[in-house]
C-alpha cells in the first residue's frame, strides 16, 4: 500500500529571481490523503501546479511512478485537478462537464501499433452517471452548471476530475468559497470519497483545522520551505519549530535552557519533560499547549500569575495570564475573573521541547491577544484569494 | 394621489425624453415615410408594382449579399487570430495593438477608401511597384500575356477589400473583448482533463468566443450589405451594390424613391431574418453578447 507515487527531489522554482520553492524533497505514497498545509505566499499551491503539470520546475526531478515527469504537459500526466474555484466550463451542462475528458480519445499501444481509442458512449454515460451518484449529485444531469449553488459546482468539479479514474487527485483550496456548515460536510464528504475510491488526494489548505481532520500526512509550508512532514498527531504534538507549533493550533512559546536530558528550565525553574538528545546548556523553545496547563490554587502551583484578560468560547474559557510580564493563553472550562492570581502545574507530558529555529521569538506570546486574532482572521481572508 | 417613489419615477423618465423624441422623429417616422413610399408609385396608392419591379435587380441583390459574406468571413479569418493572438500578450502590448488597430479609424472613411484607389489604380502606387520590380514583364514572359499593370481596381476584390479595411475593426474588438476575459482555469482545467492544445481550443476557447464572434459579425455583415461608397469607388461601376441601386433611385438619374424604399425595406427584412436566425443559433452556447 504505502508505495511511493509521487516525489519531488530538490525541487526549486523561481519567480522573475524571486524563490517561491526553497529545495523541496516531498514524497507521496500510493493511496494517501497529503495536505500541503500554510500561509498564503508559502508556496503550497506552486508545488500543486508542479505536480499537475502547469509549472516546470527550475531546477530539481519531479517523479511519478518512477518515471521523470518534470517536461510532461498536464494533458498527458495521471493526475486531475479540483480548481479553486471549480473551472466548470460553462458552456456545457452537468454531465458534458463531467463527460469532458470521458470524451477525449487516448492513445493505446506502443509504436506501430499506437491508435487512438474512443470510450463508447453508453460507458462515457454509465461512468457519467456513476460518478454522480457518489458526489450525490444524481438526477442533476442536464442542469447548467451556472444554475448551481457553490457546494453543487464543488461537487461537478471533483466528479470531473474522478470519473477520469486518475491515481492522483489534486485539490487546490477547494473547500475556501464554501461557508463554514458546507465545508465541514464536504471535509467528510471529501474524506468519504477518497477512502471508498482508495485515490491519492493532494490537498492544498490555509486551514489548519480542515488539515488535521481529512489528512494521513500533513506538510506544513513557509517561505517555500517544508518546515514539518508528519501525522496530524505528530505536528500537533511534536512541532518542529515555533512557525509549526504556532500555526497548527494555539501555543505558548518560551525561552528555556536544556539542562540534561528529561530536565528543561525556563522562568527560572527546573521542570521534568520527555525530550531528550539536546546539547547540554542548550537554549531551546518550550512549546505549552493552551489546553495542557492545569490551573491550581496559587499556593499550589509551579507558577503563579494573574489573570488580564478572559473570553468565553462556548466549551472553554481563553484565559489570558501575566506569568512576569510574559503572557500565556489557558483554556480552562474554570472561570477565572480578571485580576485573580492563580498557580498552574505543568505534567512533564505537557512540555515539549524544540530547537532554536529562525522563528524563535516570533510567536507563542499573547501580550497582544486581540491583535493576534485579527491577524488570523485576515489570513483566512487572504488565503481565500490566493492565486 | 402618486407615492414620492412614483414621483421620482416620473421625474427620472423625464431624462429619457429627448432620446425619445430623437428615436420618434428620425427612426421611427422615417422607417413608417419609407413602408409608405414602398407600397405607393407616383401614380397609385396602395400597390406592390415596386416590388414586382424588383426581380431585374436580383443580380445586385446576390452581388451585395455574396460579397458582404465574403468580406465577413476574411473579416473572421483574419480577426479571429489577430483578437487571439492580442488576448494572450501582456497587457502593455494590448494596449499599443488595440490603439494601432483604432488609429486608422480615426479618420474618414471615404478618405481612406480615396487613398485606397489611388493604390489599386491600373497606374496607382501597387501596379507601379509591380512594374518597378519586374513582376508585371515576368508574369507576361510566364503566361504570354501583353499586360501593362494588373487589373485591380474595378474588381469585385478591391470592393472586397475595401469592406475588409474598413469593418476589420468591428470584427477585432467583440471577439477580443470576449476572449480577454476568458477565465484562464477553464483553459488549464481542460488541459488537466487531458485536452491538448487543438481540443482545448476546439472544446472551450471556440464555444465561449462565439458570442463575440457573433456580435463581429453582425457588426461586419450589416454596413457591408449596404455600403456603397466603398462599391462605387473601388468596384468603378461595374460592382453594384444595394446601396448604390437605392441611392440611384433617390438622388442619382433613376430617380424613383417609391423603388428605392422597397428595395430598403427588402433589404432589411433580409438583414433582420439573417440576424434573428444566427443570434438563435448563437444562444444554445451563451447568451449573444450583443452590442
Amino acid at each position: 500500500m504505502s508505495k511511493k507515487l509521487i516525489s519531488l527531489a530538490d525541487c526549486c522554482m523561481a519567480f522573475d529571481g524571486e524563490l517561491v520553492l526553497d529545495h523541496i524533497n516531498l514524497y507521496i505514497n500510493d493511496s494517501e490523503f497529503l495536505t500541503l498545509l500554510g500561509p498564503s505566499g508559502c508556496g503550497k499551491t506552486t508545488t500543486l501546479r508542479i505536480i499537475g503539470g502547469f509549472l516546470t520546475p527550475t531546477s530539481g526531478e519531479v517523479m511519478f511512478d518512477g518515471v521523470r515527469i518534470n517536461d510532461i504537459p498536464p494533458y498527458l500526466r495521471q493526475v486531475n485537478t479540483v480548481f479553486q474555484r471549480y473551472a466548470l466550463f460553462p458552456h456545457l451542462n452537468v454531465f458534458e462537464n463531467v463527460a469532458f475528458g470521458l470524451r477525449i480519445p487516448k492513445t493505446e499501444g506502443e509504436g506501430r501499433s499506437r491508435k487512438k481509442v474512443k470510450l463508447p458512449e453508453e460507458e462515457i454515460h454509465q461512468r457519467v452517471l456513476e460518478m454522480l451518484e457518489v458526489v450525490s449529485l444524481k438526477g442533476f444531469e442536464h442542469r447548467r452548471v451556472t444554475e448551481l449553488s457553490g457546494g453543487q459546482q464543488q461537487r461537478v468539479a471533483i466528479a470531473r476530475a474522478l470519473v477520469n479514474r486518475p491515481k492522483v487527485l489534486l485539490l487546490d483550496e477547494p473547500l475556501g468559497a464554501l461557508d463554514l456548515r458546507l465545508r465541514k460536510d464536504m471535509q467528510n464528504e471529501l474524506k468519504r470519497i477518497q477512502q471508498q475510491l482508495g485515490i491519492t488526494f493532494i490537498y492544498v489548505t490555509h486551514d489548519q483545522e480542515e488539515a488535521l481532520a481529512m489528512s494521513d500526512t500533513i506538510v506544513i509550508m513557509d517561505q517555500g520551505r517544508i518546515q514539518q512532514i508528519g501525522s496530524p498527531e505528530d505536528v500537533y504534538n511534536e512541532p518542529k519549530n515555533a512557525f509549526v507549533a504556532d500555526f497548527i493550533g494555539e501555543s505558548n512559546i518560551l525561552d528555556g535552557i536544556m539542562h540534561e536530558d528529561y530536565v528543561v528550565e525556563f522562568f527560572n525553574r527546573k521542570f521534568k519533560c520527555l525530550d531528550k538528545g539536546f546539547a547540554p546548556m542548550e537554549p531551546v523553545d518550550v512549546v505549552i499547549r493552551p489546553e495542557d496547563v492545569d490551573i491550581v490554587p496559587k499556593d499550589k502551583g509551579q507558577l503563579k500569575g494573574i489573570v488580564t484578560g478572559v473570553t468565553f468560547k462556548g466549551v472553554h474559557y481563553d484565559t489570558i495570564v501575566d506569568f512576569k510580564g510574559f503572557k500565556w493563553l489557558i483554556q480552562t472550562t474554570d472561570y477565572h475573573p480578571e485580576g485573580e492570581t492563580i498557580g498552574i502545574i505543568l505534567n512533564p507530558d505537557d512540555i515539549h521541547i524544540m530547537h532554536k529555529s529562525q522563528y524563535s521569538g516570533m510567536f507563542g506570546d499573547y501580550s497582544s491577544y486581540s491583535e493576534e486574532y485579527e491577524e488570523l482572521e485576515d489570513a483566512l481572508q487572504e488565503g481565500g484569494d490566493e492565486e | 394621489m402618486p407615492s414620492r417613489r412614483a414621483e421620482m419615477k416620473n421625474k427620472r423618465s423625464l431624462f429619457a425624453v429627448p432620446y425619445v423624441v430623437w428615436m420618434a422623429l428620425f427612426v421611427v417616422i422615417p422607417i413608417l415615410i419609407m413602408v409608405w413610399y414602398a407600397f405607393t408609385t407616383a401614380e397609385s396608392g396602395g400597390t406592390l408594382d415596386n416590388f414586382a419591379q424588383m426581380g431585374t435587380y436580383a443580380s445586385v441583390f446576390l452581388r451585395s449579399f455574396r460579397l458582404a459574406a465574403v468580406a465577413t468571413l476574411v473579416c473572421l479569418l483574419i480577426g479571429y487570430p489577430v483578437s487571439y493572438w492580442m488576448a494572450r500578450e501582456g497587457a502593455g502590448f494590448q494596449r499599443v495593438a488595440m490603439a494601432l488597430i483604432m488609429l486608422p479609424m480615426w479618420m474618414n472613411f471615404l478618405l481612406r477608401t480615396y487613398s485606397w484607389m489611388s493604390i489599386l489604380e491600373n497606374n496607382g502606387l501597387l501596379n507601379q511597384l509591380f512594374r518597378n520590380i519586374g513582376l508585371i514583364s515576368l508574369v507576361n514572359r510566364l503566361t504570354g500575356s501583353e499586360l501593362q499593370y494588373f487589373p485591380m481596381i474595378g474588381t469585385s476584390g478591391a470592393v472586397v477589400l475595401g469592406m475588409v479595411y474598413n469593418y476589420l475593426p468591428f470584427m477585432i474588438l467583440p471577439v477580443y473583448s470576449v476572449i480577454v476575459k476568458l477565465d484562464h482555469s477553464l483553459l488549464e482545467a481542460a488541459q488537466d482533463l487531458g485536452a491538448n492544445s487543438a481540443r482545448v481550443f476546439r472544446k472551450v476557447i471556440l464555444p465561449l468566443s462565439l458570442p463575440g464572434v457573433l456580435s463581429g459579425v453582425t457588426m461586419v455583415f450589416v454596413p457591408s450589405v449596404s455600403t456603397f461608397a466603398i462599391s462605387r469607388l473601388l468596384g468603378g461601376g461595374t460592382q453594384m451594390m444595394l446601396g448604390d441601386l437605392i441611392e440611384q433611385q433617390f438622388l442619382g438619374g433613376a430617380y424613383n424613391p417609391h423603388l428605392g424604399a422597397a428595395i430598403s425595406l427588402v433589404m432589411m427584412v433580409i438583414v433582420v431574418v439573417c440576424m434573428v436566425v444566427m443570434n438563435h443559433f448563437g444562444e444554445g452556447e451563451e447568451q449573444a453578447v450583443m452590442l
